[in-house]
């Protein structure tokens, strides 16, 4: 079963009389486990597309299934975890609080909590400052947190919209290289919201390629760099290649270029 | 340590002795009437003096303030949260709260005073929770407008109950913006419930010692219970922000 299907979805805001078109006929379906990556400019959609999966915000037509449950079935069954571009931790509770909050809220007993909150501060590096405070973190610390409060219930979704926008170039990429392995012990499937295209290519089994005005889904670029990616990754001819697939598909560049062993493949919409 | 608690407290301690003096020397130099300003010598023996009747209706007037501020904050905060949830209840709330925001407590008083009869102590306590309720209401309110989007998308996301959002989210990120409504409302209290009394009815607090010591030109016992109404304010406001350090700590 795919863990997310996206079929026909269109959704407009209606803004002082007039209507603003934020997604146009998007499909898009995401295999169990798969990281989808979606990139495009600014207003093309990408968080409208990921609330819609989340069902923060319903379809104006099309529909949307999640592990073939409606949008809000997986909602109220939290078949995904989400993770904002902004940490939005709770800033009076500690950072084990923080990350129980979803257990808390389920009614997950005391010691089971106890003992999944051990587990989350240890796979995102943050054992120490379990009994710290919210402010006392750096930003990518605070990122990292909101990350494994998404994790906390095992989700087989976790949708991540623009996590690293606020985090410097170094930060960014040993917290890409940490979300890779993330990725690999829990076996979820991920939707990606990025600006970022080094990122996307970096992360991605997938890069999905928005277009503005209306919100379009123009082209979707298999990423083959394999499981395994390393630091020595980002330097090789095959991750070049993907980076200049995608940016070729953004910009609206001939597709012929990008057809290389590192983008097989450009499937355009 | 110690060094700074010294430095923190010795310049006051130093700033208030300084002061009697000049007070003290400035009123016997120049003559100064009893009925214009006592000296501190003629307040302090009265002080002396009076104090056990003083210490009773210092407990008097603070059992007023004090169960009008519970009464009235814990009203204000109940209505705060009906307002901040239910749309109808804030439409209906808001010119109530403008309306008791007027309300002369002077005028009030006497007819207050005449509703429970002149042996109650009632009229100051409905006094109080009505100057009380409105500080409290209007930082409430405001306390829980602020909840950030990412919070609200954050719950909707774990499909958080309408209670769960408000025990974990709103009242918590609410709560320095209460405390400023009872910070202001602790010293309201005490004034009103001491002013409350200047309208006749029991003669047992601060307030009506006030009145008639002064009607009797007993102008150093006026002044010595004055004192007890300034001290009285000053518990109460220092007894909330020691519970606003407490509850922000761990929220
Ligand atoms: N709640 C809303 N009300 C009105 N218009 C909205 C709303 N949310 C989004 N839009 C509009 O929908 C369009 C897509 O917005 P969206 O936030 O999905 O873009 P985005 O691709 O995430 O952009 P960015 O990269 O800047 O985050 C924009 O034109 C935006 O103005
Ligand atoms: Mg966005």
């Amino acid at each position: 079963m795919s863990a997310v299907d996206v079929i026909g979805v269109s959704k407009s805001f209606a803004v002082k009389k007039a209507t603003v078109v934020a997604l146009d006929d998007v499909s898009l379906t995401v295999k169990a486990g798969e990281f989808v990556s979606l990139i495009g400019p600014s207003g093309c959609g990408k968080s409208t597309l990921l609330r819609l999966i989340a069902e923060l915000d319903s379809p104006t037509s099309g529909s949307i299934a999640v592990f073939g449950k409606t949008a809000r079935q997986a909602r109220l069954d939290q078949s995904y975890g989400i993770v904002f571009q902004s940490a939005g931790l709770l800033p009076w509770r500690s950072i084990a609080a923080n990350i129980e909050l979803p257990l808390t809220l389920h009614g997950v007993s005391r010691t089971a909590r106890r003992e999944r909150v051990a587990e989350l501060v240890e796979l995102v590096g943050l054992t120490e400052f379990a009994s710290s405070y919210p402010e006392q973190l750096s930003g990518g610390m605070q990122q990292r947190v909101a990350i494994a409060r998404a994790l906390a219930e095992r989700p087989g979704l976790l949708l991540m919209d623009e996590p690293f926008g606020a985090l410097d170039e170094m930060t960014r990429e040993r917290m890409q290289a940490e979300l890779v392995r993330m990725c690999a012990e829990t076996a979820a499937a991920v939707i990606f919201v990025t600006h970022s295209i080094p990122e996307a290519v970096f992360l991605s089994d997938r890069v999905v390629v928005m277009s503005p005005r209306p919100g379009r889904i123009r082209a979707v670029i298999d990423i083959a760099l394999g499981d395994v990616r390393g630091e020595k990754l980002r330097e090789e001819e095959s991750f070049f290649a993907g980076v200049t697939a995608v940016r070729e598909a953004l910009h609206g560049a001939p597709e012929s270029t990008a057809a290389t062993n590192a983008a097989r493949g450009v499937d355009s919409r | 340590m110690t060094n700074t608690v010294v430095r923190r407290v010795l310049p006051p301690v130093v700033l208030g002795l300084v002061a009697l003096l000049v007070w003290e020397l400035g009123v016997t130099l120049a003559r100064i009437q009893p009925y214009l300003l006592p000296a501190p010598s003629a307040i302090g023996k009265q002080l002396a003096v009076v104090f056990p009747s003083l210490w009773v209706a210092m407990l008097a007037t603070g059992l007023n303030a004090l169960i009008g501020l519970v009464v009235g904050s814990l009203m204000a905060i109940v209505f705060a949260l009906l307002a901040s949830r239910v749309r109808v209840i804030d439409h209906i709330i808001a010119p109530i709260v403008a309306a008791i925001a007027v309300v002369p407590i002077v005028a009030l008083a006497p007819v207050l005073t005449t509703m429970f009869g002149a042996t109650s102590e009632s009229p100051r306590r409905v006094i109080v929770a009505i100057v009380v309720f409105v500080p409290v209401f209007v930082n409430t309110v405001r306390g829980l407008r602020q909840m950030l989007p990412v919070h609200r998308d954050l719950m909707q996301a774990y499909a958080a109950s309408n209670w769960q959002v408000t025990r974990m989210v709103t009242v918590p990120g609410a709560l320095p913006y209460i405390f400023t409504g009872l910070n202001i409302a602790s010293s309201l209290a005490v004034i009103s419930a001491v002013v409350a009394e200047y309208f006749g009815g029991l003669q047992n607090g601060l307030g009506s010692r006030i009145t008639s010591a002064a009607a009797n030109s007993a102008y150093p016992r006026a002044w010595a219970y004055v004192l007890g109404a300034i001290v009285l304010g000053l518990i109460f406001f220092t007894a909330t922000l020691a519970i606003e350090k407490l509850a922000t700590r761990r929220r």
